[in-house]
């Protein structure tokens, strides 16, 4: 899938991420990160932008991520919703189901 | 390299500093303490008023290279240091040796500023949170010496064994008479005890009380006498007292701090040393003072009163005391106004010297009779080690304060934390600077469970108590897997070999070192 537009979610709350999201045709996979934790947690949160960005077969898209320490679920679930505002298609709940 | 006691690896020395690793040795207790006091002869009375802080630095002979000293008494609302510091700069004296009771963050007055301009090249105190913390972890401030940072206790030691010899000590007092007798108890703004200060008025070579307030002599009450003070200033504002506080006296919502609040009560009330007399210190985070009330409850429901309360002290103590549960409260320190004020309006509310409350090399100390003590942490390890001075993020977040005198004084004591705080574990394999000895931590107390330290000298004892009150602990390993399955394994914070701060315990021994870190 392509990202079409810029999305943002998220909040800047403590234990959450403030979440931007933009198109990067061509270019690949580019993560800014932004993180009090970022010395013991920085790889683990790239790891999650990563992971459900191929989740969603997105190839090219520039993130960045405010962190305020939010855990591993909190991240993914932001970039999900990041990743289907951007592409513009509601969130597939069934997948869910088919996973557990 | 050498490795302590406790598993830290520390050099032989760091600039000129020799570390004498924790464990190692016993301290030698039967010498003659130091004093930099000077006698000096005033027999025809007279004033000490002098016109600014400037002209008692002229009198005082300060001069590059020496050692001056502060209290913290006002914590965040001082005043004092911002102003003499800012007279030493526009004397152009520099090189000095900066060994206040605390550092705390200042508005009028940033600590690095003077370092980067080389005012200051040394650094003692029990803390160095802000951004010369920040800066000395992350390389961008580098000081040849590294700062010695001790817990309370250890200070009062470190200048009678002439580690820490005082030139000029600047008192910040909320009232005082031309003569030098002075309080932190009445007049404008006042903060309470100025217990730190003690050692300094005994010890400095020089001594300038520095007030807002002048009144006739004699000053009364006077907890600084006249016989030490040099000098006395007069300036517009010494202090906030409104900002004495560590954090707002007001009772926490959050539910996590509660239910660990309302823990700590239930193991100090199942405890055998829970009767008719016995003694605590709560201390003032959010935790500790929810802990107040919560041990005040269970002290009406079973009738017992406590013969002291001790080291820092909030309005809720106060509250015991004139409800008669409390026969004596001992303040190193004020955490409020209301506590500020209550020494002077309650007789068994008192000032207590800072080495009365915890320099355990003396011939009696407060601790020493200590049952119970609450205390707070950054991090806890899984030897129960503690950490109170760095962050995760590689930032220095906290001071020593008492906790290392407060642990190994007290009977049982109690290590109160969250074991996540966002995404940081506080509950994990290995501390990141260890503070505390794990050894003198009886139990640690969290939203999750409470482990107790099965190398603790009253181990047994505690387990026993908890086992009769239908309390169920923990291990420490089942909290640290809990918090790491919270928030994900952490990546090791890597650090250089370049140190920048050494950590001493009680008796001058060093516990652990903080190095650069590599962000």
């Amino acid at each position: 899938m392509e990202i079409k537009e810029t999305s943002m979610v998220g909040t800047l709350e403590l234990g959450d991420v403030e979440i931007t999201l933009w198109p990067n045709p061509g270019k690949g996979i580019e993560i800014e990160l932004e993180s009090d934790v970022k010395l013991q947690f920085g790889g683990a949160i790239e790891r999650a932008v990563r992971e459900e960005l191929a989740r969603f077969s997105i190839e090219n898209a520039c993130v960045r991520l405010v962190d305020k320490g939010a855990l591993d679920c909190v991240i993914r679930a932001r970039m999900a919703c990041a990743i289907c505002r951007g592409v513009g298609v509601p969130y597939d709940w069934a997948k869910e189901d088919g996973e557990k | 390299m050498m490795v302590n006691s406790l598993g830290r690896e520390l050099p032989e020395k760091v600039g000129s500093y020799i570390v004498r690793p924790y464990g190692s040795e016993a301290v030698e207790t039967a010498v003659t303490v130091r004093t930099n006091r000077t006698a000096g002869t005033r027999s025809n009375g007279g004033s000490k008023l002098l016109g600014s802080i400037v002209a008692a630095l002229e009198a005082c002979g300060l001069q590059s290279g020496m050692t001056i000293s502060f209290h913290h008494s006002f914590r965040e609302g001082d005043l004092v240091v911002g102003q003499v510091m800012a007279a030493i700069r526009e004397l152009g004296i520099h090189d000095l040796r900066f060994a206040p009771s605390a550092v705390v963050n200042l508005s009028n007055f940033s600590l690095a500023e003077y370092v980067r301009d080389g005012t200051i090249t040394r650094i003692e105190a029990s803390g160095i949170r802000g951004e010369l913390g920040d800066s000395l972890i992350d390389g961008s401030i580098r000081m040849e010496e590294p700062a010695i940072l001790r817990p309370h206790g250890a200070r009062p030691r470190a200048i009678e064994m002439g580690e820490l010899a005082i030139d000029v000590a600047f008192i910040a007092v909320s009232a005082s008479d031309e003569y030098g007798n002075s309080t932190g108890q009445i007049g404008t703004n006042i903060c309470g005890s100025l217990g730190y200060s003690f050692i300094d008025a005994r010890s400095a070579r020089k001594v300038v009380a520095i007030t807002d307030t002048l009144v006739d002599y004699p000053c009364c009450p006077a907890s600084i006498s006249q016989q030490y003070v040099d000098y006395v200033v007069k300036v517009d504002k010494v202090g906030d007292s409104g900002k004495i506080g560590a954090g707002a006296a007001r009772l926490t919502k959050n539910p996590r701090d509660l239910t660990i609040a309302q823990r700590v009560a239930e193991i100090i009330a199942a405890s055998r040393r829970f009767q008719e007399g016995f003694s605590f210190q709560t201390g003032a985070g959010a935790i500790s003072i929810a802990c107040t009330k919560f041990l005040s409850e269970q002290m009406e429901r079973r009738g017992v009163t406590a013969s002291f309360a001790l080291g820092g002290i909030t309005s809720g103590i106060i509250d015991m005391y004139d409800a008669g549960q409390v026969r004596v409260v001992e303040c190193s320190q004020s955490f409020d106004a209301r506590a500020a004020g209550a020494i002077y309006s309650r007789p068994g509310v008192r000032e207590i010297d800072n080495a009365d409350y915890a320099n355990a090399y003396s011939k009696g100390n407060f601790l020493d009779h200590l049952n119970f003590g609450v205390l707070g942490a950054l991090e806890v390890d899984t030897d129960f080690n503690v950490n109170l001075l760095t962050g995760s993020s590689g930032r220095m977040m906290g001071g020593l304060g008492g906790g290392p005198d407060v642990a190994e004084g007290a009977d049982i004591s109690i290590v109160t934390l969250p074991i996540v705080r966002g995404r940081t574990p506080s509950v994990v394999r290995r501390v990141f600077t260890c503070c505390t000895p794990g050894e003198t931590v009886a139990c640690v107390v969290t939203q999750a469970g409470i482990a107790l330290n099965p190398h603790h000298r009253h181990y047994g004892e505690l387990r026993e108590d908890l086992e009769r009150a239908g309390i169920k602990p923990v291990t420490i390993q089942e909290l640290q897997q809990l918090a790491e399955e919270i928030t994900g394994v952490p990546e090791p914070i890597r650090t250089t070999d370049r140190v920048v701060a050494v950590v001493e315990y009680r008796d001058g021994s060093v516990v652990d070192v903080i190095r650069e870190t590599v962000f």
